[in-house]
């Protein structure tokens, strides 16, 4: 959390205004008790109404002064709360774009959406209360204990002073709401627990209720249900005995207190060291305490929760980028026959107990059209995700044109390539903003040629809009054939020298699939193409077949020679197309 | 549904506790009542601190020992009459979400079936929660806030009527300032909201795809469109956050001008004015009075808006619990002994009126016969399998085993003769060992491990971390999608039920793990009666039985040669699916 307060730099002069004129608002409120008493002692006791009505009219400046001081307080709080979390808001999204594949995979996409959610929500919400409150309460609680020893400044000894009540009322009354809400809260987590385990159970029935009527085991799991339905039942009323008890707790203490208060003063009041309004004084003091130590307790807890989030926030922020751009100048070029070549490659993923990829070696000619074929997990896309340098190898070389992929700025490197991802993902926006992200200046007659290439036409014609089609978040208003296509051609739109396809024909049949690759092989700029499929038709016209087999090459040649030579081919063909189909 | 209606199902579950219920209320106005009368207790007893050499300490010392008794009780009787709303509360809610958990089990599937998982999740836990959460508010703040006003208000007015009439004119400015501020923040909270979620849009889709994001180049221009967004937010934020923060401080600030006109009016009543004469103990006993008497009022605006929404939500699980179960199963005869006889007779569905699907189907299976269902995805070939295993009724014909109507007999016993692998897993957060023996419960370990090993699943398992006692989640990524299809085959292969109806896998699992699919469910299929919606030119062949669907019709039916014959739609699907690639030899 430390490190994250840097980011209220530029917001000091807030920080201090916001809990000093919040701390005057708690004064103001202070002084109140005094005023009543002066009303009772001097206006009442000599029958002054002017004095009464000047004393009422300082209580009305009082409130005006305390609520102007409070819209202070709270205006920079919320500026600063605000302007904080945007801050670090800005950088934790922009730190969030410069890592790498590695650390993505590491951190998981949904806990990065977290942190830069419900955490940073948090967050900005524990500096808002901080602000108003960390000096409000305190200064109520321990301002009225000394209010009260100002008031009962007169009396004879530390012992026999009513105001020495609140010196055991606040300590009790803190040790009460504290340990209360202590003791709850690791039981209200439990509670949640039970409660997910619950909410899992019913949709683990939906989803397999087929199955469970399947093998009749209704009975079963309505009582399984019915078991943790009191198990959560018992934890909610256990947790609601002990929150139960704050309330009517507290209570009693300060009745308690008011009653050793009194008792006390009417002894100093009878000694005459005390006057009446004095000994009301202090009971109003006493009453005031209480709301504001709750009010306490809740705020140290959502700042305890802040500073949790705060952290994880800012462990996010230490994760530095595994691969960074070393390369300062451009790459000098090399003429090279070949687009990309492996030269041993082996590739563990961080944390990973084996490799993915075990020496790997082959060379792509300009041009040429490669198939990758193997299992899932067998690592087609760890491969291909080389090419861009998307990791690091963890030994030998990738060669792209010739030049060591590390020797590149990463920009240049990717403008070589098109890639076209297995998930097909488009972004909300206009079809053209989409199709741009291959290149920022596509015509419009080019980015219609790209769609057409990748048999997207009937897609344009069908949307009347044309490319001002609008796309919905995850493309939702598209078919997942559509959402295909349209990745292609983002990719194609680029012009790549290098064109990778992973495994994005899917979603596509057969015919479509078939005329799809034709046309690629037609495309006027005859980039080195890489298919990766499950699908042996898929890759089966390609000048070169790569097998892989748990991170291993098993074979690299035609599809006939692969047929005869590479079992695992022959495997992979036999099951999608028969095994007479073979012979 | 109507809100009288909710409120008498409400009526209905707060039954069982009745005498709960009036203890609760009976409590509560106790507690109120004492609580509200200690500030007056006080007042008498300050009265009675005049000044030097003049004070009653006897009186004193009854009264404050007064205080003391009724400030124990009431915190005591406090203490309880929560545990009782607790105890209502959750028990109501325990109740409520068992009984819609029953009815997940006794609805048709075809609700199941047109309702999204998170919808019914949300109306058995959620909306139950809020439901419960805004009983307890109701429970504790409604009643002991309306007792509280009408309490003040009585002792007050025993006290002094014209005080109480400054109180009660003023206390209503601050309720109008409330409401006042928060209509006027509406709008700047909608704005927040709005641009917050458009913030929230924009970091799930490009940290969500930030592979995308980064394979094309294009960080910088998110991190522009970001900060467009978060600019704007930092100023709607900090408006709504101060307008809404203002609400406290103005009510605040009311209440301190009803505490100084108090205040005055008090002082001179004490000093004789307005006819009567106030003690110093009675205006001190009002000044605390003025400070309590707004909040019970702010309250009840928050617990009513609190009870519309619960009751809401009630409504809605109300609803869902009040959806008509299946029909009841018409006999007790049970299907035992199966041979594996089945016939479609004439047999007419669909799932909704307009559009028709199946029409006078008939055909007959008989023992140990395999009976393929091939077509397009998306063709209605599950509706087989629903039909067959009564998740579904068929409009008209019949559907019998072994020469008896499936709706003469038991849904149990009849789903029990099959055994069913679907192509949509279905794995229990639970261990691999529990989640095998689900149709055997009482298996032992070795007929299970032997399960698993027919199935091919025991060499996955064993290298699991915890071998069999691993536990496994439908979420989790322990296991691919192909070893949860193996694990299911276990579950049959261990139950062995006469009949089988299996889904073929499809591309998303990989060559090695679909051949190990296969010879298990040959290995199953040997001698029952199976159904298999079938993608695999191999298991097309060697079925008995082709039924050929379209369009959720089944347009041919036969066995493999008789219907190429035929040059009709199988012979044009064989072609474009597999011909294709023959072709490309």
């Amino acid at each position: 959390m430390k490190k994250l307060l840097a980011y209220m730099k530029g917001y000091y002069k807030e920080c201090i205004i916001s809990p000093l004129f919040k701390m005057l608002e708690a004064v103001f409120e202070l002084l109140v008790p005094l005023v009543i008493a002066n009303i009772i002692d001097i206006g009442i006791a000599n029958k002054d109404k002017g004095y009464v009505i000047k004393m009422c009219l300082v209580l009305v400046a009082f409130a005006i002064v305390g609520l102007s001081c409070t819209l202070i307080a709270q205006y920079f709080a919320a500026k600063v709360a605000v302007g904080f979390s945007c801050k670090v808001k800005h950088s934790l999204f922009s730190h969030i774009q410069s890592l790498s594949y590695s650390e993505i995979d590491d951190l998981g996409t949904s806990t990065m959406i977290t942190r830069m959610t419900s955490d940073m929500n948090q967050v900005q919400t524990g500096v808002n209360l901080t602000l108003r409150l960390f000096m409000r309460s305190p200064v109520v609680v321990f301002g009225a204990m000394i209010m009260a020893f100002y008031v009962d400044r007169t009396s004879a000894s530390f012992f026999d002073r009513p105001a020495t009540t609140f010196v055991i009322a606040i300590p009790l009354l803190a040790i009460i709401v504290f340990s209360i809400m202590c003791a709850s809260i690791p039981l209200f987590k439990k509670v949640q627990m039970k409660l997910d385990k619950v909410l899992n159970r019913t949709r683990e029935n939906l989803s397999g209720v087929r199955v469970i009527r399947a093998f009749g085991k209704e009975n079963d799991e309505i009582g399984e249900f019915k078991k943790e339905a009191s198990s959560l039942f018992s934890a909610q009323t256990f947790v609601g005995k002990i929150s139960a008890i704050m309330n009517p707790a507290t209570f009693a203490i300060i009745n308690l207190a008011i009653v050793m208060l009194i008792w006390n003063g009417a002894i100093q009041v009878n000694s005459g060291s005390l006057s009446q309004g004095q000994v009301i004084a202090l009971y109003n003091y006493m009453s005031q305490i209480l709301v504001e130590l709750i009010k306490l307790a809740n705020l140290i807890i959502n700042i305890t929760k802040s500073v949790a989030c705060g952290n994880r926030v800012q462990a996010v922020f230490e994760i530095s980028p595994s691969i960074k751009d070393d390369a300062l100048d451009t790459a000098p070029m090399i003429m090279s026959e070949n687009a990309v070549d492996f030269r041993n490659v082996s590739m563990t993923y961080l944390k990973a107990s084996e490799s993915s990829l075990d020496d790997i070696d082959f060379s792509v000619k300009h041009g040429e059209t490669v198939g990758i074929v193997g299992a899932t997990g067998s690592g087609k896309t760890t491969l291909i995700n080389l090419i861009s340098r998307f990791y690091d190898v963890s030994s030998g070389e990738v060669l792209v044109d010739g030049i060591n992929v590390k020797s590149y700025r990463s920009e240049e490197l990717l403008s070589k390539i098109g890639i076209v991802p297995q998930k097909a993902v488009l972004f909300r926006g206009s079809l053209r903003d989409n199709m741009k992200w291959g290149n920022e200046n596509a015509s419009d007659d080019e980015i219609i040629e790209a769609i057409k290439s990748a048999q997207g036409a009937d897609i344009l014609l069908s949307k009347k809009e044309g490319l001002d089609f609008f796309i919905e978040q995850g493309g939702k208003n598209l078919s997942g054939g559509q959402k295909q296509r349209l990745t292609i051609a983002r990719a194609l739109v680029k012009k790549p020298s290098i064109l990778i396809l992973d495994d994005s024909s899917s979603a596509l049949d057969f015919a479509t699939d078939a005329s799809l690759r034709k046309s690629i092989s037609e495309l006027d700029f005859k980039p080195t193409v890489f298919i990766v499929s499950q699908r042996a038709s898929s890759v089966m016209h390609a000048d070169k077949i790569i097998v892989l087999d748990d991170g291993k090459c098993v074979g690299i040649a035609t599809h006939s020679e692969l047929l005869k030579q590479c079992s695992v081919y022959a495997e992979i063909y036999a099951s999608q197309f028969g095994k007479e189909s073979i012979a | 549904m109507k809100r009288s209606s909710t409120l008498k199902q409400v009526f209905h579950y707060l039954k069982k506790y009745k005498l709960y219920m009036l203890l609760s209320i009976l409590f509560a106005a106790v507690t109120v009542i004492f609580s509200l009368y200690i500030p007056i207790v006080i007042g008498d007893t300050i009265d009675l601190i005049i000044g030097k050499d003049s004070v009653d300490f006897k009186s004193i010392g009854r009264l404050l020992t007064t205080v003391a008794i009724i400030a124990v009780g009431v915190a005591v009787f406090q203490w309880i009459m929560n545990n009782i709303n607790n105890k209502i509360v959750y028990n109501i809610t325990k109740d409520v979400r068992n009984e819609a958990f029953e009815k997940i089990h006794s609805l048709p599937l075809k609700y199941i079936d047109s309702h999204s998982y998170g919808e019914v999740v949300s109306k058995v836990i959620t909306d139950v929660d809020q439901f419960a959460d805004g009983l307890l508010m109701g429970f504790t703040q409604l009643f002991t806030g309306i007792v509280t006003i009408i309490a003040t208000l009585v002792f007050m007015l025993t006290i002094s009527w014209q005080i109480t009439i400054v109180v009660v004119v003023l206390t209503p400015l601050s309720l109008f300032v409330a409401n006042f501020i928060a209509k006027r923040t509406y709008s700047m909270f909608s704005a927040q909201s709005k641009t917050r979620a458009d913030q929230t849009a924009i970091v799930e889709e490009m940290i969500g795809n930030q592979k995308t994001v980064k394979a094309f180049s294009h960080e910088d221009e998110a991190i522009e469109k970001f900060d467009i967004v978060n600019d704007k937010l930092e100023k709607c934020s900090i408006k709504a956050i101060f307008f809404s923060s203002l609400v406290n401080p103005c009510t605040r600030f009311i209440n301190s001008l009803i505490y100084a006109s108090v205040a005055l009016v008090g002082a001179f009543m004490a000093m004789g004015s307005f006819g009567s004469v106030l003690t110093i103990g009675a205006l001190s006993c009002f000044l605390s009075y003025a400070t309590q008497y707004a909040k019970p009022f702010n309250e009840i605006s928050g617990v009513i808006s609190e009870l519309q929404n619960s009751f809401a939500c009630a409504s809605r699980t109300f609803e869902f619990i009040n959806e008509d179960s299946e029909v009841a199963d018409s006999s007790a005869n049970v299907l035992d002994n199966v041979n594996g006889r089945i016939d479609f007779e004439n047999v007419s569905f669909s799932y909704n009126e307009d559009q028709k699907l199946i029409e006078n189907l008939s055909f007959s299976a008989s023992h140990g016969q395999r009976v393929a269902i091939v077509g397009p995805t998306g063709c209605g070939k599950t509706t087989l399998i629903n039909l067959i295993m009564r998740f579904y009724d068929v409009k008209s014909g019949s559907i019998s085993v072994d020469g008896s109507n499936i709706k003469e007999i038991t849904r149990h016993s009849l789903r029990k003769s099959f055994g069913m692998v679907l192509q949509d897993t279905w794995v229990r957060n639970a261990s691999i060992y529990e989640n095998i023996a689900i149709g055997k419960p009482n298996a032992t370990y070795d007929e299970i491990i032997n399960a698993a090993k027919l199935s091919h699943a025991h060499s996955f398992i064993k290298r699991l971390p915890n071998g069999y006692d691993t536990v496994v989640s439908e979420s989790s990524s322990i296991l691919s999608q192909g070893q949860k299809q193996l694990l299911c085959i276990a579950r049959v292969m261990l139950a062995l039920p006469p009949m089988l109806i299996l889904d073929e896998a499809t591309s998303s699992i990989d060559t090695r793990t679909e051949l190990k699919i296969q010879e298990a469910f040959s290995l199953l299929m040997e001698n029952r009666t199976s159904f298999i919606v079938a993608h695999r030119l191999s298991t097309i062949k060697e079925a008995d039985i082709i039924l050929v669907m379209k369009n959720g019709n089944i347009v041919e039916k036969g066995n493999h040669d008789e219907l190429i014959k035929k040059q009709g739609f199988y012979y044009k699907l064989y072609n474009s699916q597999f011909g294709v690639m023959e072709e490309s030899l």
